[in-house]
């Protein structure tokens, strides 16, 4: 008997985890490489988004738009609307996934370029760096804080989203969600969602924790 | 040179023409909107003239690779603009490392700037925003000196350090030009800054107008405009006693007697300088000041009550701190050396005197 639900239809039966493992282990495999390649791909667009915004000023507020006008498109949508392209393939599923995470990483990386301080890159330039020298070595390094903050929102969101991507078959966690919604029995949903947290907040806490690794500067106290 | 800004119809700066010589320090000054630091900026072309030649050691320098051109000019600006991702040793290293030393050099490079600008070696490892402002401007100084450039320029350079630190870095930088010898032009809203640390002061308008290009003593003594008059204020006389050592007197012994003498002579001595105080010397070291109404027959001078410590400077003290010291006491200001040797009396007519002759410092 549980204590959380009817004693038919628990919120959760242990004896399924154990009888149903492998398909537990595949649907987090399958979610975990969902969100990696998702954010990676979304990293790398919003990579030559940013950088081009940043190189031509005048590019800066219709990339946003757009990126902005693309995060507004429901995610069933645009899941929809991929299918008669690509079919009901993981790229149909990683597209879209990729697309919402265009707005915050690239919003966060003009914010990080735009928080440099004017001084900064004043003395780079006055002590006759190359622009581009200046850049990575500089600017880039100091835009991180902001870069890692739009990537842990960037993982956590896609974490989430995966599991609508179930929807077209791409399994994950979203998958064991909807067989419990179906079958209208609760241990697989609560198994999905459980597992869906757990990843979000374990991807988040190693973000974080690289994050702190490669800006050292910024950990170190102030101590005058 | 000239420059004016896109989209504006006045020049920001106005055919300006400056001879800076080497070695010499030079302040930028004027009101805001007078093209200082477009001024300075143009010297590192981080702000190109419009129009103009700009020299370095007779070399046209408009021509060469802008990088380049920068790798040769130390540049520091206020609060030092550090990286804040590197370390103090990194900060100090970048040229260096942009010009492709190789890294013992480099190193030995960071330590000798760090003894040379006063840093200690612990702070070399930590990162700009663990030290304080005055700290950071050090490193930024450091930093600027690390390729050994023949040109340092500085954009208001000591201007978010509190008066205590400010004061301190000005008199580091001066004692570091006594051994570096560097042409160094700094911008400065500070005249107090500009009179203390430049061998010449270019005061512009707005607009980039040269009004006057002088030395400090020259600008205080004879401003060339109205504009100069009122922008070195009232104060200027005060001000140019602040500027002068005692050492540049032309101060006389004064009424000073050996103690060995007899009392009677003391008396005789007061009366020829007309003074009712009389300087005591053994030897050539002061002993202090003796009233002529406490000498009396009979007595030897070494008994007699003195006045000691004396109102007393030394021959680097500033005009302004023997004049004041002048005010406040009823003797005379006796100048004692380092050593306590006694110079000579300093009173408000060789000082006087001092104000009227040409600069000669």
């Amino acid at each position: 008997m549980s204590v959380f639900g009817e004693a038919r239809n628990p919120i959760i039966r242990w004896e399924w985890i154990i009888d149903e493992w492998d398909q537990i282990r595949e649907a987090l495999v399958q979610h975990l490489e969902l969100t990696l390649l998702s954010v990676a791909l979304g990293s790398v667009v919003a990579a030559i988004l940013s950088a081009a915004a940043l190189r031509f000023r005048m590019l800066a507020t219709p990339v946003t738009g757009f990126t902005g006008f693309l995060y507004t498109i429901p995610s069933v949508a645009l899941f929809g609307l991929l299918v008669p392209y690509f079919g009901l393939s993981r790229l149909t599923a990683v597209l879209p996934l990729a697309a919402y995470t265009l707005l915050i990483l690239v919003t966060n990386t003009l914010a990080g370029f735009a928080a440099v301080p004017d001084a900064v890159r004043d003395a780079a330039n006055g002590m006759g760096l190359t622009p581009t020298r200046r850049v990575l070595e500089v600017e880039l390094p100091l835009a991180l804080p902001y870069i890692i903050a739009g990537l842990r929102i960037a993982v956590v969101s896609t974490v989430g989203l995966v599991t609508v991507a179930s929807i077209i078959g791409q399994g994950g966690l979203g998958s064991l969600i909807l067989d419990g919604l179906q079958r209208t029995f609760w241990t697989p949903m609560t198994i999905g969602a459980v597992l869906s947290i757990v990843m979000a907040l374990v991807l988040d806490g190693a973000i974080f924790a690289l994050g702190r690794l490669v800006t050292p500067w910024s950990n170190r106290a102030r101590s005058t | 040179m000239r420059k004016q800004f896109e989209g504006s119809d006045t020049d920001a700066v106005s055919s300006l023409s400056l001879d800076i010589a080497a070695g010499s320090i030079v302040a930028l000054i004027g009101p805001s909107g007078c093209g200082k630091t477009t001024t300075l900026r143009m010297i590192n072309r981080l702000i190109e003239p419009t129009s103009g030649r700009l020299e370095i050691n007779g070399r046209d320098v408009i021509q060469e690779p802008v990088t380049e051109l920068r790798r040769g000019i130390g540049y520091v600006i206020q609060q030092g603009g550090l990286f804040p991702h590197r370390t103090v040793a990194q900060n100090i290293a970048t040229v260096p490392r942009t010009l492709g030393w190789e890294k013992g050099r480099v190193i030995d490079r960071v330590a000798e700037l760090a003894e040379l600008v006063g840093l200690e070696s612990e702070m070399l490892d930590r990162y700009p925003d663990e030290l304080s402002g005055g700290q950071q401007q050090r490193i930024g100084v450091a930093r600027a000196l690390a390729a050994d450039p023949p040109v340092l320029l500085m954009d208001e350079p000591f201007g978010a350090v509190d008066p205590i630190v400010r004061s301190r870095l000005q008199d580091e930088l001066l004692s570091l030009q006594q051994q570096l010898h560097k042409t160094i032009v700094f911008v400065t809203h500070d005249l107090e800054e500009a009179l203390k640390l430049g061998d010449r002061i270019a005061l512009l308008n707005i607009g980039g107008v040269l009004e006057q290009y002088a030395t400090p003593d020259e600008l205080l003594r004879s401003p060339a405009n109205d504009f100069v008059e009122e922008f070195v204020g009232d104060d200027r006389g005060m001000k140019r006693l602040a500027l002068r050592m005692v050492s540049q007197l032309a101060y006389d012994r004064g009424p000073v007697v050996d103690i060995g003498i007899p009392i009677t002579e003391a008396a005789k001595a007061a009366d020829a300088h007309g003074t009712d105080w009389l300087g005591v010397l053994r030897g050539d070291a002061f002993a202090g000041w003796v009233r002529v109404d406490d000498l009396r027959n009979g007595d030897a001078l070494a008994d007699v009550p003195r006045v000691r410590p004396a109102a007393q400077v030394t021959p680097a003290s500033t005009l302004l701190s023997a004049m004041e010291l002048i005010m406040t006491s009823r003797t005379s200001v006796a100048v004692i050396d380092d050593d306590g040797r006694f110079g000579g009396v300093v009173n408000l007519d060789s000082i006087r005197k001092n104000l009227s002759s040409e600069d000669d410092s």
